[in-house]
């Protein structure tokens, strides 16, 4: 979809959209105007830099010294003839950090599957095991070897949060992977896990959006991605158009939003002085 | 007299006594505990699922108890025909005439019964396809649902949560409070911005940015390292009482007996040791 495509849609959609609400706009609750277009403003601009991605437009990243640490710490595997472990976190496929979790793990998978290093991926929810196979398999298959590939890389042990910390534990201390990957969400197994990969020495990379865990994996950890990086890890190492795309996106809604806190900060002040009538804090409040 | 509270206080002791082993290092009693923990814990989560979720709202919404326990019609003597097979093979989970758990007939829970199915065909590795669906349906479905929430409260509320009052009754401090807010927020969004390089003007509000993190990062360590705190107060309350003439002392005797079979292990395993060097 071209730009010209892209405007004619958007603005056939919002034209639409007003012939709708002259009507009498029935069936649509109008306390929650405000959602509906921050759904639309927000959709639009990811599928905006999405196009310019794929159209090839360069869109510049800058360097998270985390990612960079990735190979490195697969390489150090490699190198030391020890496995490495990756943590997908303890909750399903409906979570957003377990999907960002199993894209990454495909990433690392790549890279085991180039070094010929062991991969180790303990799980503890059916589906993710099933995911995390799938993604598994695909990057062996995409690096040539699907001959290292098997079921069990990728294995369950138990869907209780403390049975689970303990079962990694007990594989980190026996196996002694070089390299340990955090990556999905956790709740109070992180120091537990971070704790026993840093007391054996491994390399450990976390990456969780959990903003309860993250000081525990900063403490214990090598490298952090900590909140957005993480799921903009996936889209560095992929560098696959869609996800640059949606990165640029996100970063042009987060402009949007600053410029919206600091002219809600203005409206309020106007409206408090009287000035103006115009409450916006009953404009945000979704009904 | 041995009742089952004192077998249990003792299991109980034995197991927390394991778990701690592992200060010391991985050693037989941990793999046990360790072990045990995992596999229970996985046979009793399987458990609870199906009496708690596919029993009652699946099985319970597709084949519910019929008072007079007959299906009437066609279609309801096909359909209750079907669960009296299930009723044959495990009367338990599937007792006569439906399953009594207050919810009516709703023909929609087969979508999630065929979807089960799709994931458990993953056994078989030519069918191991089908369970892409489930997942795609499971990533689709959440993806769709939380778009909503988190625009709600992580966009929208947090607009909301950063419109400061700045004239009126509100004080100074609340003001600056107010302000801090603000620039913090928005110094942590510029941090997290990928698209430029952070040098300069924008290179020094995204460091504000962290240093607000970190702070962020430091309280909340803080606060879980206390709620840790009194977890391990709990056991130690646990153990301590355990420890008494009403449990016929059973923290003491196990302790004793566990460090007597870990200095016997370790002595052996080190002789093992250089016996293989």
């Amino acid at each position: 979809m071209n730009d010209k495509k892209f405007w004619f849609t958007l603005g056939g959609i919002l034209v639409l959209f007003i012939i709708y609400w002259i009507l009498g706009h029935p069936y649509f609750i109008e306390g929650r105007v405000n959602m509906f277009f921050a759904i639309i403003i927000a959709a639009s601009t990811i599928i905006y830099f999405i196009n310019k991605a794929k159209r090839g437009e360069d869109i510049y990243l800058r360097t998270i010294p985390g990612l960079k640490a990735f190979e490195e710490a697969v390489g150090r595997s490699t190198e030391m003839g020890k496995p490495v472990l990756y943590v997908p976190g303890i909750v399903d496929m409906d979570q957003v950090e377990t999907v960002a979790g199993v894209i990454i793990l495909g990433h690392v998978a790549k890279m085991t599957a180039q070094y010929e290093t062991p991969l180790n991926v303990p799980v503890a929810r059916s589906i993710v095991m099933k995911a995390g196979r799938e993604s598994v398999r695909e990057a062996y298959i995409m690096q040539g070897r699907p001959d290292l590939f098997h079921d069990d890389m990728v294995h369950y042990l138990t869907d209780d949060q403390f049975a689970y910390a303990a079962g990694v534990n007990g594989i980190m201390m026996r196996e002694k992977p070089a390299a340990v990957f955090y990556q999905g969400k956790f709740y109070a197994e992180s120091l537990i896990l971070a704790e026993t990969g840093n007391s054996i020495g491994a390399i450990q990379i976390a990456g969780t959006a959990s903003p309860a865990q993250i000081p525990f994996f900063v403490t214990a950890c090598d490298y952090t991605l900590i909140g957005e990086e993480f799921f903009a890890a996936s889209g560095y190492l992929s560098k696959d158009p869609k996800l640059v795309g949606g990165i640029k996106g996100a970063d042009v809604l987060k402009v949007i939003l600053i410029a919206l806190i600091l002219v809600s900060i203005v409206l309020r002040l106007f409206n408090d002085l009287g000035w103006i009538n115009f409450d916006i804090l009953k404009f945000l409040t979704i009904q | 007299m041995i009742s089952a509270e004192i077998v249990g206080a003792w299991i109980a002791v034995f197991l927390t006594l394991s778990i701690f082993s592992y200060l010391y290092k991985d050693n037989p009693f941990y793999k046990t505990a360790e072990h045990i923990f995992v596999g229970v814990s996985a046979g009793y989560w399987a458990s609870i699922y199906f009496w708690t979720q596919i029993q009652p709202n699946l099985f319970g919404r597709l084949w519910p108890y019929l008072p007079e326990g007959q299906a009437s019609g066609f279609f309801g003597k096909i359909w209750y025909g079907i669960y009296n097979i299930f009723n044959f093979i495990y009367e338990p989970a599937f007792p006569d005439g439906g399953v009594a758990t207050g919810h009516g007939m709703n023909l929609v829970y087969i979508i999630p019964l065929i979807i089960g199915i799709m994931m458990l065909l993953s056994v078989f590795s030519k069918l191991g396809w089908f369970a892409r669906w489930g997942i795609a349906y499971v990533v689709g479905m959440a993806a769709g649902l939380r778009a909503y929430g988190f625009l709600n409260s992580n966009v929208i509320g947090q607009v909301k949560g950063s419109v400061i009052q700045l004239t009126g009754d509100v004080s100074t401090g609340a003001i600056i409070n107010g302000i801090i807010l603000v620039v913090g927020t928005i110094a942590g969004l510029m941090y997290f911005y990928f698209s430029k390089e952070h040098k300069g003007w924008f290179g020094s509000i995204g460091r504000i940015g962290i240093y607000f993190l970190m702070i962020s990062f430091g309280a909340s360590f803080g606060f879980a390292v206390m709620g840790r705190i009194s977890l391990l107060i709990g056991r130690f309350t646990d153990l301590k009482t355990y420890g008494g003439a009403d449990y016929h002392h059973a923290s003491l005797w196990l302790l004793a007996i566990m460090v007597i079979i870990l200095g016997i292990w370790t002595f052996t395993s080190k002789d093992k040791d250089e016996a293989t060097t």
